[in-house]
């Protein structure tokens, strides 16, 4: 099994007043789509969340590169906890449920907004670009188009391809799928079927079955705030009766 | 205050729709400025008159532009109420007349070149201590109360009472005279009408900025960076940005820009009291809200049309000045109860 690069232990998170992660151990190995899924309210996104620093753990422990992220600084250390932006520039890009777009801002500006030392579009790697572009050809036609004109679709698209404007070590996407027409849903799966096989870590949450059995190495499957399953996402596509058990008959049923 | 109306999260379009989307710019706001201008022409009567009034309303639009672009990019940014904004524009008046004091000898003889190198360092001195007291400012009263609308509000305003004291002390509670240069009275007749040479000076100073700000907004990394955060700062913190440092500048850019206003804002009255801060408070506030909190272009139509109204309105019924910016703050939000430039997806 290769290494891991992210990985968390005992992680708790309150949102106010609510606890919503009761200790969530997850490891994410590197060079593999992980697929992290769950009934709604199982803290699938809240997980997402607290890796990427919007909220932070109340316990337990978050290392990405063997490097402490999250969790209560341990007596005697040093320095607090990376915020988000730190832990963003150790590599880490975000598809947030919302997609994070920025409406009023237009597609090639969205996209040079992720590459954080491009001053203008000219300084984007264009080959990175063209690669991205045979991906989500609505980018290149919709170029200079305010984001809050495009699709749904091709809104998630932008986010996506936002997230790789650079080669980055984890990519962190939560339900693409959401939404999206079945059609749409196909050109999503192939492009992330293209980033998987440049072997892109992912962490992936999803709640579409299908899409998860397309792209999927390996899967935790959370509920009421804990990883309650983990295993290799091809056994659980085979094993029916667990997936009854885990995710329940509405998520089965998609396939 | 803290109860915003809440901007309807951009939900998802139906992804079936292919239809190439119409990037069109909104005109309706420069409409509803010229409506304003033209349906006052009939009604001051004399076409000079008029002409005279609406060169004085655009000017202070420009005025009131300055002094408030800072305040409705730090809303944007980081969701601050700044009460304490007009501050900055208190001291950017008083170093004004510290400033011509000192450079009297420039200003006494009629020409121009003395005098405008005295009014630009005038203008200079209270950008760069507005800017000093704003980090000052953002690093005592605002950071501790991040986020807490109520708390922001009380102490902003707390801090801005105690800026206007140490004002007295430092120029005095009395009023100060903020004579203008000789060379910059009097008018300059443009047909039959009559067009103050000072406010000529506010309106280039005020183009100078505009031009500035849109380029640097809409030019520049930093500018996208603001743009960005003003819809959704934390996706611009998720792509690795430190917000926090970009806020700073823009409120320290901010209160030089309130401390600019200022400096024009007394020279336009002629008269600087330690409560003038307070009186453009309102005024700032209305702009803002008119324009839509955060967008700079709503401030820009927001000022000129707030600006003209006043005017127009302090010529055919002086009584209503001060309700009819509030009045046309009212209308514009039954219009458009976001404002008239709103900011998508925050």
């Amino acid at each position: 099994m290769s290494e891991v690069l992210l990985s968390l232990s005992g992680v708790h998170t309150h949102i106010g007043a609510y606890h919503i992660l009761h200790g969530v151990d997850l490891e994410v190995p590197a060079g593999q789509v992980t697929m992290l899924l769950g009934r709604n309210g199982a803290g699938k996104t809240t997980t997402l969340r607290t890796i990427m620093g919007l909220w932070s753990a109340s316990a337990g422990r978050l290392t990405f590169d063997g490097r402490r992220i999250g969790g209560p600084a341990e007596p005697g250390a040093k320095a607090d906890s990376p915020r988000t932006p730190e832990i963003a520039r150790l590599g880490i890009a975000y598809v947030p449920e919302n997609m994070g777009i920025f409406a009023d801002l237009t597609v090639r500006e969205n996209m040079l907004l992720a590459a954080r030392d491009a001053r203008n579009a000219a300084e984007l790697d264009t080959t990175r670009l063209e690669w991205l572009f045979s991906l989500f050809p609505a980018l290149r036609k919709f170029w200079l188009y305010p984001a809050g004109k495009l699709s749904g679709g091709q809104k998630q698209m932008l986010a996506i391809a936002r997230a790789m404007v650079e080669p980055r070590r984890l990519l962190l996407i939560d339900e693409p799928s959401k939404g999206l027409a079945p059609a749409i849903v196909q050109n999503l799966i192939s492009a992330l079927r293209e980033l998987k096989s440049t072997a892109t870590t992912v962490l992936l949450v999803e709640q579409n079955f299908a899409v998860a059995k397309a792209l999927g190495d390996r899967v935790a499957v959370m509920d009421d705030g804990r990883v309650v399953h983990r295993g290799d996402m091809a056994s659980l596509a085979e094993d029916e009766g667990l997936q009854h058990k885990l995710l329940g008959l509405s998520l089965a049923t998609h396939h | 205050m803290s109860d915003l109306p809440a901007v309807p999260p951009a939900g998802l379009a139906p992804a079936a729709a292919e239809a190439l989307p119409q990037s069109r710019f909104d005109f309706l706001p420069l409409l509803l400025l010229a409506a304003i201008a033209l349906i006052a022409w009939p009604m001051v009567g004399s076409s000079s008159t008029w002409l005279t009034l609406t060169f004085a309303g655009l000017a202070m639009g420009m005025i009131v532009f300055i002094a408030a672009s800072g305040l409705t990019l730090v809303f944007g940014l980081m969701d601050v109420l700044n009460f304490g904004h007009s501050l900055f524009i208190a001291l950017g008046a008083y170093i004004a007349t510290s400033v011509f004091a000192a450079t009297l000898g420039w200003t006494s003889v009629a020409s121009l070149a003395p005098t405008l190198a005295a009014v630009g360092l005038a203008m200079l001195a209270a950008m760069l201590l507005g800017g000093v007291f704003g980090l000052g400012f953002e690093r005592i009263i605002v950071r501790p109360v991040y986020g807490q609308h109520l708390k922001q509000i009380l102490v902003t305003i707390g801090g801005a009472i105690v800026g206007e004291e140490l004002i007295k002390v430092v120029w005095g509670p009395a009023q100060i005279p903020l004579p203008l240069p000789e060379a910059l009275r009097g008018s300059i007749l443009i047909g039959d009408a009559a067009v103050e040479k000072f406010r000529l000076v506010a309106v280039v100073v005020g183009l100078v900025v505009l031009a500035a700000l849109l380029w640097m907004l809409n030019r520049t990394k930093i500018g996208l960076l603001i743009r960005a955060g003003v819809q959704d700062r934390e996706m611009v913190e998720s792509l690795g940005y430190r917000i926090r440092r970009l806020f700073v500048g823009v409120f320290a850019a901010g209160s030089a820009l309130a401390g600019l206003g200022g400096a024009l804002w007394g020279m336009n009255q002629q008269i600087v009291i330690p409560q003038i801060g307070g009186q453009v408070n309102v005024l700032l506030f209305i702009v803002i809200i008119i324009g839509g909190l955060g967008s700079t272009l709503g401030c820009l139509v927001g000022a000129l049309v707030v600006g003209l109204l006043t005017n127009y309105v302090g010529f055919l019924a002086p009584k209503l000045t001060m309700f009819s910016s509030i009045g046309l703050m009212v209308a514009v939000l039954i219009w458009r109860p976001q404002g008239l430039y709103p900011v998508t997806s925050r």
